[in-house]
C-alpha cells in the first residue's frame, strides 16, 4: 500500500474518563472539579451537569456550582495509579504504549490472533482494565471506555464517544474510519488555533477539512496544518517518513547509590530528557514515541513506552520520565521493583525529521516568543520549578490582590498566552484607583503612624481617624507627614467567619517625598506598598 | 553530569558566573550565526564579499527598542539594543516600567529578576504586557549562587531583563553579562544601582519630584510630577532633563 494513504495500523484505544479525578478517588456522582495553575483542568459529570467547563476560573466555576469540591490537580497520583492499569494490559499484549496518565493503545493485530476476535478482545482488555481500577482505585470508579478503528486517532476518537457504561465500548469497522470521522466537529483535534480558523472558514466538520486539497492545506498552515488534515482524512496522522531511530540515540545515566525515591532521580531525569532532546535536534530529528527504560539493583529491567500525538518536546518527555517513575516507584506493590534503580534509559522509538515551528501564523508563538521560552525553560532548569512565575489577573481591592503570579509550567505554547486585565471585567467597589504603587511589598513592614501629640493615630467602627497623622515611622526611622488621603475601609467577605477582612486604607506622602499605602488591619499599621 | 562544580566559587560574598556561560554556544542558540569577521581593511577579492561586508548586523530600526513617547527627549534614539541602563534611587521601578512598557507590547519579553515587590498592577497601567513578563524567584536556596547563570541565560533570550541584586555584584560579572547583552542585543536594566562596580551606558534618575494629590485627608494620590535626569557614557555624556508626569493619574508616564 503507498504509505501516503496508509490509515495507520488498527488500534484499540482505552481511556478512562476523568482520570484526574477518578485519581484522586472522587466517585463517579459526586461534583468535583480539579483545579490546574488556577485553572479547571477536570470536573466531574455532576460538576459539568451544573455548567462547570474546563477552563474556568475557581470563582466562576464555584459560582455555577457552590457545592463543587475543589481539589488540586496531582499529576504524581495519576501516574501511580494508572502504572497498575498498563501493567494489567500487559496480559492481552506486550506493546502498550502510554499517552499521558489515564490512556493507553495497543495495535490489535497481534492480540487478534490469540484471542480470535475482537469482541473477546474487547471484553478481555475490559475485564482486566476493570480488575486493576478495582484495585488502584477501589469500586467507585467511572470504568474504562474502549474504542478501535483503523488508525489511532480515530481509535481515540471512538473511545471518547463510545457508551458510558461501566466499559463501553464502539468499534468502526475495517476502512470506516474516514466516515466515522466526517461528522466530528473540527475541535477534536486538539488544536485550538486551527480549529478557531477552520470554523471562521466555515469548516466545522473533520469531513469539510478533509475534502480540502491537502496541497492548499500545507501552503497555508505549514507542517502543523498538514498533520491534522491527515488525522481528519482518517490517515494516519505521523507523516509517511516515520524512520527507525539509529540506535545511538539512546541515552542513559547511571545512578550510584542506586535511588528509590522520586525527587532524587528526577533531576537526573530532567537533564537525561534535555540530552536525548539536543542529541535528536542535532540529527534533524524529532521524537514521537520513546521507551522509558530503568534497571533495578537486582536485575529487573522495567520499560514503558510512551507517544504523543505531537512532538515530544524537553518539558513534554521530562514530564512522562517524571510520570513513569513516578508509576513505578510509588505505585501499589505488585508493579513496585524490589530494589532502588541504578540505571535510567530513553531509547527513541520512532523518530521524524523536525519540521521545525512555522512562526506564528494565527497570532501564537513568535520567533521572539519561542526564544524566550527556551531561555525561561533554562532559568526553570536552573532554579526549580515555580521558580519562573508569569503574572495572572485576579482582581481585587488592593493592589496585591490584583494579579498574582503563577509558576510557568508547560512549554512554549503556554508562554505566549494572555492575562491582561479584561476590558470587560466588572468593577471591584471600592478599589484603589490608579495610579497603583510600583512597589508591593510581599510582606508588608509594620510602621507607627503618630499625631500632633505623639499618640497612635487609630481608627473608630465607622471609619473616622482619631487625629490627623503628623509623623511615621518606619523600620525606626521617621518621618513627618507632608501630605494623607483616606482612609478607605474595606469589610471582605464579612458573611464568612474564617475569611472574614477589615482593613483600612490610607495613602501617606512624607517629607521626604515617598508616598506610601498604609493599611491598618487587626490594630496595626503596617506599609503594604511603596509608590515608587 | 549533575554538579554546578563548574562555577567559580569565591569564599565570602559575590555572586559568581559560570566561564562556560559565555565561551560555548548554547545548544538551543540557533540564531547565533557562526561568520567568521572579515579582515579589517583588506580589499574585498569579490563582489559578494564587498556586498557581505556593505551589510551592517541588523537594520538601524532594529538596533533600538521603542520607548513611550513621553522619554523622548532623554532617550531620543530609543532604548539601544545592547546597552546596560542604571535606574537609580527612588523611583527606581517607575523609570524601570516606563522604560519597558512600549518595547513589550511590541513583542519583546522582559524579565525580572531578584525583585518581588515589583507592582503588577502599576506595571499594568504604565502599558507593560503582562503576557510578556516574567518574574524569576531568587528565594529558593542555590538561587543566589545561580544568580550569574540565571541573569545569563535571560540576557541571551529575552530583550529586556531587570535586575535587582541583592549583594554587590562582582566586577567581573558585571563585565560578562554586559558583553553578553551588547553580544545578544538585550538590554540590561539595572534597578538601584548600588550593587554594581561599573556605571551603566545610561543612568536614569529622578531629580526633583513631588506627588501631587492629597491634601489633608482630602483627595488621593492623582500624580507625581518629576525632572528626571539622564546622564552616561560615551553618547549619552551630555547630560539630558526632561520634566514628566511619573505616573499620571492614569498610572501611565506622560508629559505634563
Amino acid at each position: 500500500m503507498n504509505p501516503a494513504f496508509d490509515p495507520g495500523p488498527r488500534t484499540l484505544v482505552v481511556r478512562c474518563p476523568d482520570w484526574s479525578l477518578t485519581a484522586l478517588g472522587v466517585a463517579p456522582g459526586e461534583p468535583a472539579l480539579v483545579l490546574a495553575a488556577g485553572r479547571v483542568a477536570a470536573a466531574s459529570e455532576a460538576a459539568r451537569a451544573a455548567g462547570v467547563v474546563r477552563g474556568q476560573r475557581r470563582r466562576e466555576a464555584q459560582g455555577r456550582c457552590p457545592e463543587v469540591a475543589v481539589l488540586e490537580r496531582d499529576e504524581a497520583a495519576e501516574a501511580r495509579r494508572f502504572e497498575p492499569v498498563v501493567a494489567a494490559l500487559e496480559d492481552v499484549t506486550p506493546w502498550v504504549e502510554v499517552s499521558r496518565p489515564g490512556a493507553c493503545a495497543f495495535g490489535v493485530r497481534g492480540p487478534l490472533r490469540l484471542l480470535g476476535g475482537e469482541a473477546a478482545l474487547l471484553d478481555r482488555t475490559a475485564e482486566a482494565v476493570g480488575a486493576a481500577l478495582d484495585a488502584a482505585v477501589g469500586p467507585a470508579h467511572p470504568g474504562c471506555r474502549l474504542g478501535v478503528a483503523d488508525g489511532r486517532f480515530a481509535a481515540d476518537l471512538a473511545a471518547r464517544v463510545a457508551g458510558t457504561g461501566i466499559a463501553g465500548s464502539l468499534v468502526v469497522p475495517v476502512g470506516g474510519s474516514p466516515a466515522f470521522l466526517a461528522p466530528q466537529p473540527v475541535g477534536v483535534l486538539g488544536r485550538p488555533d486551527l480549529a478557531d480558523v477552520l470554523v471562521r472558514l466555515g469548516l466545522t466538520t473533520l469531513g469539510a477539512f478533509a475534502a480540502l486539497s491537502a496541497t492548499d492545506v500545507v501552503g497555508r498552515f505549514g507542517a502543523e496544518g498538514q498533520a491534522a488534515h491527515r488525522l481528519a482524512a482518517g490517515l494516519d496522522g505521523t507523516p509517511p517518513q516515520v524512520r527507525r531511530p539509529p540506535p545511538d540515540l539512546a541515552v542513559a545515566v547511571d545512578l550510584d547509590p542506586p535511588v528509590d525515591r522520586i525527587d532524587r532521580v528526577a533531576f537526573a531525569a530532567r537533564a537525561l530528557a534535555e540530552q536525548f532532546h539536543d542529541d535528536l535536534r542535532g540529527r534533524g530529528l524529532a521524537c514521537t514515541r520513546v521507551v522509558v527504560e530503568a534497571e533495578t539493583e537486582h536485575g529487573e529491567r522495567l520499560a514503558r513506552c510512551w507517544r504523543d500525538e505531537g512532538v515530544l518536546g524537553t518539558s513534554a518527555l521530562v514530564d512522562r520520565v517524571r510520570w513513569q517513575l513516578e508509576g513505578w516507584l510509588h505505585g501499589p506493590p505488585a508493579v513496585r521493583p524490589t530494589a532502588g534503580l541504578v540505571r535510567l534509559a530513553l531509547l527513541p522509538d520512532e523518530v521524524v525529521p523536525a519540521t521545525g515551528h512555522q512562526a506564528g501564523f494565527w497570532g501564537g508563538a513568535t520567533a521572539a516568543d519561542e526564544r524566550a521560552a527556551r531561555a525561561l525553560a533554562r532559568v526553570v532548569g536552573l532554579l526549580g520549578e515555580g521558580s519562573v512565575r508569569l503574572p495572572e489577573w485576579r482582581g481585587g481591592r488592593d493592589p496585591v490582590d490584583q494579579l498574582v503570579l503563577v509558576p510557568l509550567t508547560g512549554g512554549v505554547g503556554e508562554v505566549g498566552r494572555v492575562d491582561a486585565p479584561p476590558s470587560d471585567a466588572p468593577p471591584w467597589p471600592g478599589v484603589l484607583p490608579p495610579p497603583s504603587p510600583a512597589a508591593v511589598h510581599a510582606d508588608p513592614v509594620p510602621a507607627e503612624l503618630l499625631d500632633d501629640r505623639g499618640r497612635p493615630v487609630r481608627v473608630d467602627g465607622r471609619g473616622v481617624l482619631s487625629a490627623a497623622p503628623v509623623a511615621l515611622r518606619v523600620d525606626g526611622r521617621g518621618a513627618h507627614v507632608a501630605a494623607w488621603a483616606g482612609p478607605w475601609p474595606v469589610d471582605e467577605r464579612w458573611w464568612d467567619p474564617r475569611r472574614h477582612r477589615r482593613r483600612v486604607r490610607l495613602q501617606v506622602v512624607a517629607d521626604d517625598g515617598v508616598a506610601r499605602l498604609l493599611v491598618l488591619e487587626a490594630g496595626c499599621w503596617r506599609v503594604a506598598a511603596t509608590y515608587d | 553530569m549533575f554538579d554546578t562544580g563548574e562555577m567559580v566559587r569565591s569564599p565570602g560574598h559575590a555572586f559568581t558566573l559560570p566561564a562556560g556561560l559565555l565561551a560555548e554556544p548554547e545548544p538551543f542558540d540557533d540564531d547565533a550565526i557562526e561568520e567568521p569577521a572579515p579582515a579589517p581593511r583588506s580589499r574585498p577579492r569579490s563582489l559578494a564579499e564587498a556586498a557581505r561586508r556593505a551589510r551592517t548586523g541588523t537594520p538601524a530600526g532594529e538596533r533600538t527598542l521603542p520607548v513611550s513617547p513621553a522619554l523622548a527627549d532623554l532617550l531620543p534614539d530609543g532604548l539601544r539594543r545592547g546597552s546596560t541602563v542604571g535606574v537609580v534611587g527612588p523611583g527606581g521601578r517607575s523609570l524601570a516600567l516606563a522604560l519597558i512598557a512600549t518595547a513589550t507590547a511590541t513583542g519583546s519579553w522582559a524579565a525580572v529578576v531578584g525583585d518581588p515587590d515589583l507592582g503588577l498592577a502599576a506595571a499594568a497601567e504604565a502599558g507593560v504586557a503582562l503576557a510578556r513578563l516574567a518574574v524569576v524567584d531568587l528565594s529558593g536556596p542555590t538561587a543566589s549562587r545561580q544568580w550569574g547563570a540565571v541573569v545569563a541565560a535571560l540576557v541571551g533570550g529575552l530583550d529586556l531583563v531587570l535586575v535587582a541584586p541583592r549583594r554587590q555584584v562582582r566586577a567581573v560579572d558585571a563585565r560578562r553579562l554586559a558583553a553578553r547583552a551588547r553580544e545578544r542585543g538585550s538590554v540590561l536594566i539595572r534597578i538601584g544601582d548600588a550593587s554594581w562596580p561599573d556605571r551603566p551606558d545610561l543612568e536614569l534618575a529622578l531629580a526633583d519630584a513631588a506627588w501631587e494629590g492629597p491634601e489633608d485627608g482630602y483627595g488621593r494620590l492623582r500624580c507625581r510630577r518629576a525632572e528626571v535626569v539622564a546622564t552616561g557614557r560615551g553618547r549619552n555624556a551630555r547630560e539630558r532633563r526632561a520634566l514628566l508626569l511619573l505616573p499620571d493619574a492614569r498610572g501611565v508616564p506622560s508629559l505634563p
